[in-house]
């Protein structure tokens, strides 16, 4: 058996996803084949071969792949997919775009987003927002699989693979990257971060989510924030950890003013110490909250950051 | 042009639902069915689009048992034009889904498809890429923003680190993000009025697709329920505990 992994890259560097879907490449067992496609990205591919597990990082350097264009990846990849039994990418947005056109490409279907290998043709995934787990065996001969970073401890970064530079050039020609608005943030990246302190409604407005930044400074922390506080445009969209959102699974998580909706524990229960602050005790963060703290935000978060 | 909307009949998302005690499935006898919540985003843009005379005719299409004409009137009380359900009582997976909407888009020759990004059930975000696979068209995927120009339609993406626009040549693929629109409600004289609207029935076989499912499903659980925590009464506490209890500050 050998398995593609695709890696995940942007602005140069390659993507802590990487690492954990190689991970779960290594569970399925078999020679593991990372593929950096890109515009510009032999610095990620020197990067790649560092991986541990991986045989051999295939490099496909063109322009027609630049932000990875589901068109150009799909054609890219499924003309790829005849040497491996398994195809494999992290469940981003990036991953979540191109892999299902890679499958009805190659006429199989897709399991999304697997928390765990059971064998080389059984996975598990999440259904119903995480509230049922599901055991799917895949009868295809090609195995397109997206993968939940949270699920995989992440594989070391000291290996030694051999680079080989692919000429395919695939330009569909139907679609073209205009522009995109990265949020800037100095903090770390929610799905990697250790800890994660979310606000929700109850911050009330967008400045009360100063104070959680502070807090989140002490503590190294990245900061969330719940569907409820997006849509009341507290902050930015790319901080919602939720079903519809970003799946975390940090150390610590903090819920602020969040009342625990199915839609935000999809996204956050798999963290292994939740503390919940929120001053209505009936709120149901508190059923999944190791640490609860009924009181009022606005007196503990100030207290709190004093305190670390 | 003519835009092809997608709906699913899943259970409604307030539902908590129950996983059987034979672990074969989830339990759905007796629970609230609604259409998606990504699809009621989609049928919105669509209506929206013919309001704004971008589109001439919304199309919905449903597939699965006769009960999913309930969410394709639901559509038309919402403004679509016509229905198309393609009825079975088999569980369809994405790329049959796809395979079978590759069809109707063959027949239909819409000028844009909107589907929602992914159904609250099956939880997969596959139909909408795997359908632009099928038709060969380019894909706008979370999309949440969308503007038609003559012939090409630009997209903005809710993508991980923010947002990224794309141009994408028409016809094309949408899947819809929440922040896409806020959908409307259906009144009741819509609701009355969706009930004379033309829906068309048709069969899998009808479209020659074979629709034998890939997947088998071993097992549905209940995922590990977490151990019950503890009320701290003061952030000294709170903080004691996280750095002595659970050493994880």
């Amino acid at each position: 058996m050998s398995i593609l992994v695709i890696a995940e890259h942007e602005n140069g560097s390659l993507k802590g996803a990487t690492l954990n879907t190689v991970a779960a490449a290594q569970q399925i067992g078999g020679d593991i084949d990372l593929l950096v496609a890109g515009s510009g990205c032999g610095a990620v591919a020197e990067e790649a071969a560092k991986v541990n597990g991986v045989a051999k990082v295939l490099l496909a350097d063109a322009d027609c792949y630049n932000h990875q264009l589901a068109e150009n990846m799909a054609q890219l990849v499924a003309e790829l997919a005849s040497g491996y039994s398994h195809i494999l990418a992290a469940a981003t947005t990036t991953g979540k775009n191109f892999m299902p056109r890679v499958a009805a490409v190659l006429d199989v279907a897709q399991i999304s987003d697997i928390v765990a290998v059971e064998s080389a043709d059984t996975f598990k995934r999440p259904i119903y927002a995480g509230n049922a787990i599901a055991t799917v065996q895949s009868s295809d001969s090609v195995k397109v699989v997206t993968v939940r970073s949270t699920g995989f401890e992440p594989v070391d970064t000291d290996g030694s693979a051999s680079v080989e530079t692919l000429s395919a050039v695939h330009d569909a020609g139907v679609s073209s990257f205009v522009k995109e608005e990265l949020a800037k943030s100095d903090r770390p990246e929610l799905t990697s971060a250790g800890v994660i302190i979310s606000g929700g409604r109850g911050m009330g407005n967008g400045e009360n989510f100063a104070m959680l930044e502070r807090v989140a400074d002490k503590l190294g922390a990245a900061v969330g924030a719940s569907r409820a506080a997006v849509d009341a445009g507290f902050v930015p969209n790319d901080m919602q950890v939720g079903q519809t959102g970003k799946i975390v699974a940090p150390d610590l998580y903090i819920a602020v003013g969040i009342s625990g909706a199915i839609q935000h524990l999809a996204g956050m229960k798999d963290s292994k110490f939740i503390v919940a602050i929120n001053k209505d005790e009936e709120a149901p963060i508190f059923q999944v909250a190791d640490y609860g703290l009924v009181a009022d935000l606005f007196d503990v978060i100030p207290e709190l950051e004093q305190k670390l | 042009m003519k835009v092809l909307v997608a709906v699913k009949r899943v259970v409604d998302y307030n539902v908590k639902i129950r996983v059987k005690s034979d672990e074969s499935d989830v339990d759905l006898a007796n629970v609230k069915m609604a259409m998606n919540p990504f699809c009621e985003i989609a049928v919105e843009e669509a209506v929206r689009l013919k309001e704004k005379g971008v589109a001439d005719e919304v199309v919905v299409v449903s597939m699965g048992p006769k009960a999913c004409q309930e969410q394709i009137r639901t559509a038309m009380a919402l403004g679509a034009d016509r229905g198309i359900q393609v009825e079975t009582d088999e569980t369809l997976e994405s790329l049959a889904v796809a395979k079978l909407l590759a069809k109707v888009v063959e027949a239909e020759q819409p000028g844009l498809v909107i589907l929602g990004k992914q159904s609250i059930d099956s939880d997969n975000n596959q139909t909408g890429q795997m359908l632009a696979a099928l038709t060969g068209m380019a894909q706008g995927t979370f999309a949440s923003e969308i503007n038609i120009a003559e012939e090409t339609v630009d997209v903005t993406r809710e993508v991980d680190g923010g947002l990224e626009t794309l141009t994408l040549k028409l016809p094309a693929i949408v899947t819809t993000d929440l922040r896409l629109n806020e959908p409307r409600y259906a009144s009741l004289p819509n609701i009355m009025k969706a009930k004379r609207k033309p829906l068309d029935v048709k069969t899998p076989a009808d479209f020659g697709v074979d629709i034998t499912p890939r997947l088998k499903t071993l097992k549905v659980e209940a995922p590990a329920a977490r151990e019950a925590g503890i009320l701290v009464n003061s952030v000294d506490e709170l903080v004691e505990k996280l750095k002595n209890e659970a050493k994880v500050i």
